[in-house]
């Protein structure tokens, strides 16, 4: 089942023309990889679904987002409840300065959940999903800040997961990371699919290839290929594709 | 010769630092030396606590209880007023203001800084005075809420321009993530922005209040300068710095209180060093 779909995206910042005639499908509870070099428009095309771009000066976009059938990219779309259902994890980890505790919650506060019980049981919970709760349960209520970098992007996991979203959005989750922190966080991903559709914007091809059900190649905001990921990797149709994942250029 | 020449000016510079340190103990111990004089003739209590100020009677009463309340009334006064409104437009201009408005508002700002205290306040004493005495139907309007007010004005800026410069520091990313789990503007400032930002808003806040304590020229003109101990804000109170202008002029070089005036100047100098360090820590905590 598809959970997201665009129709003829196409996303201008001022007079760059940055994303152009997107057409894809990103299936329920799968993860997708979208892959290209610097500059292809991955990162805006992820920011779309979440309408995070509506912060730049002067863009404007064209075209359909639907998710669960229903387009987000009218001026109806009331942006709260779009956040919430459509989460995001960053590149550089960017847990608030508050307490481990306080982050977590801090997405129920806003939504208006204020029980201390019920908010317990979702710290409890969030945490156990990214696998940080045994580390981190004697010490919710030092800062955030104090954590190792990977502890940190699993707790931007556990903060995004508290508000039950449907889809994570990731933006070079491991860009930061060493390589075994990287590894945990894939096997997250994979543990995390059961429940949430996932789509990750990586540069790092290896781990499109490992994580990755299906993917999308793009190119000067263009997407040239989409398809399950063991085809786009093993036979590409596209020779600009080919060529990516070859390492002629990116 | 060129190294004739790195010399000369390396000293040239050390020079200059050292004379401006060397200055300032020069006036530290020369205020201490005068200041200190005074408490041959009161101690130190009757000094701080007592509640006269009759430096020329006979024998003088050198009691700054009152001077010392009085700018404690008309600072916590300003505090009141200057800090919300300074730490609102503060938020205003760094996180919702469009772009030209940011531009306006911080020349009025910038505006605010440049005018002389004693140009506020001339204008306080011809606007302010009579309509606080209107409004609170008083005999008369030179009182310490004339002087609060009129010293929020004055320690606006200071706490506007820090504050916005703590505000603009906070790392973007704490924003994204904020309206990433679907905050409003407003939740992102209240729970992120003003957290993250706390010890360089409270440094602002420390810097705007050392700025009215030291005060001297606009509270002369418009708290009308009893040196009384007050009961509401809505009386006449005389600072500690509009004793030290007022009356240096007229006491007798060693006498009594011409030292009294210097250990009130003492008082002061510790007042403002205690809140500028404060201030200090405020700042630097922030960078850690």
């Amino acid at each position: 089942m598809s959970k997201i779909v665009t129709k003829k995206l196409n996303l201008w910042y001022s007079q760059f023309h940055a994303l152009k005639d997107v057409h894809a499908s990103f299936e329920d509870k799968r993860i997708t990889a979208i892959i290209g070099p610097s500059g292809c428009g991955k990162s805006t095309l992820l920011r779309v679904f979440n309408r995070m771009n509506d912060f730049v000066d002067g863009v404007r976009t064209d075209g359909e987002v639907l998710i669960d059938g229903e387009d987000i990219l009218n001026g109806r779309t009331d942006l709260v409840t779009l956040r919430k259902k459509v989460g995001m994890v960053f590149q550089r980890p960017n847990p608030f300065p508050l307490s481990i505790y306080e982050n977590i919650v801090f997405g129920k506060k806003i939504h208006g959940e204020t029980k201390r019980e019920q908010l317990d049981i979702i710290v409890e919970k969030s945490l156990k999903s990214v696998l940080l709760w045994d580390e981190l349960k004697d010490k919710l209520n030092s800062s955030a800040l104090l954590l190792s970098l990977e502890q940190k992007q699993r707790l931007c996991i556990a903060r995004l997961i508290a508000v039950q979203p449907e889809v994570l959005l990731m933006d070079e989750p491991c860009s930061t990371l060493d390589p075994q922190a990287t590894a945990r966080i894939e096997e997250l991903m994979r543990e995390l699919k059961s429940n949430y559709s996932i789509i990750i914007v990586t540069h790092n091809m290896q781990q499109a290839a490992r994580v990755s059900d299906d993917t999308g190649f793009m190119l000067l905001g263009e997407l040239i290929e989409f398809g399950k990921t063991s085809e786009i990797f093993t036979a590409p149709k596209d020779r600009r594709t080919e060529e990516y994942i070859t390492g002629r250029y990116g | 010769m060129r190294k004739a020449k790195e010399f000369i000016v390396e000293k040239l510079i050390l020079t200059c630092g050292v004379a401006s340190i060397f200055f300032v103990a020069l006036i530290f111990l020369f205020l201490m030396k005068e200041g200190l004089a005074v408490f041959k003739t009161v101690s130190l209590s009757d000094f701080l606590a007592g509640h006269k100020w009759y430096p020329i009677s006979e024998p003088p009463q050198l009691g700054i209880l009152p001077l010392i309340l009085g700018s404690i009334l008309v600072t916590i006064g300003a505090a009141i007023i200057s800090i919300p409104i300074g730490v609102g437009s503060a938020i205003y201009i760094a996180e919702i203001a469009p772009a030209w408005a940011k531009e306006v508002l911080k020349a009025g700002v910038e505006l605010l800084a440049a005018i002389p205290s004693v140009v506020l306040g001339f204008v306080g004493m011809v606007t302010l005075v009579p309509l606080v005495k209107n409004v609170f139907n008083l005999p008369t309007g030179l009182t310490a809420l004339s002087g609060s007010i009129m010293l929020a004005f004055m320690a606006m800026p200071t706490i506007v321009s820090v504050a916005e410069d703590a505000l603009y520091s906070v790392p973007k990313n704490y924003k994204e993530g904020a309206f990433a789990l679907g905050a409003t503007q407003w939740q992102t400032i209240w729970r992120v922005m003003l957290p993250a930002s706390s010890s360089g808003i409270l440094a602002a806040v420390m810097l705007g209040i050392g700025r009215v304590i030291g005060e001297t020229m606009a509270v002369m003109m418009i708290t009308g300068n009893a040196a009384v101990i007050p009961k509401t804000i809505l009386v006449p109170v005389r600072t500690l710095t509009a004793t030290v202008a007022a009356e240096m002029g007229e006491a007798v070089v060693g006498g009594e209180h011409y030292f009294a005036l210097f250990a009130i100047g003492i008082v002061l100098f510790m007042i403002s060093f205690m809140i500028n360090v404060t201030a200090d820590l405020f700042l630097h905590k922030r960078q850690r």
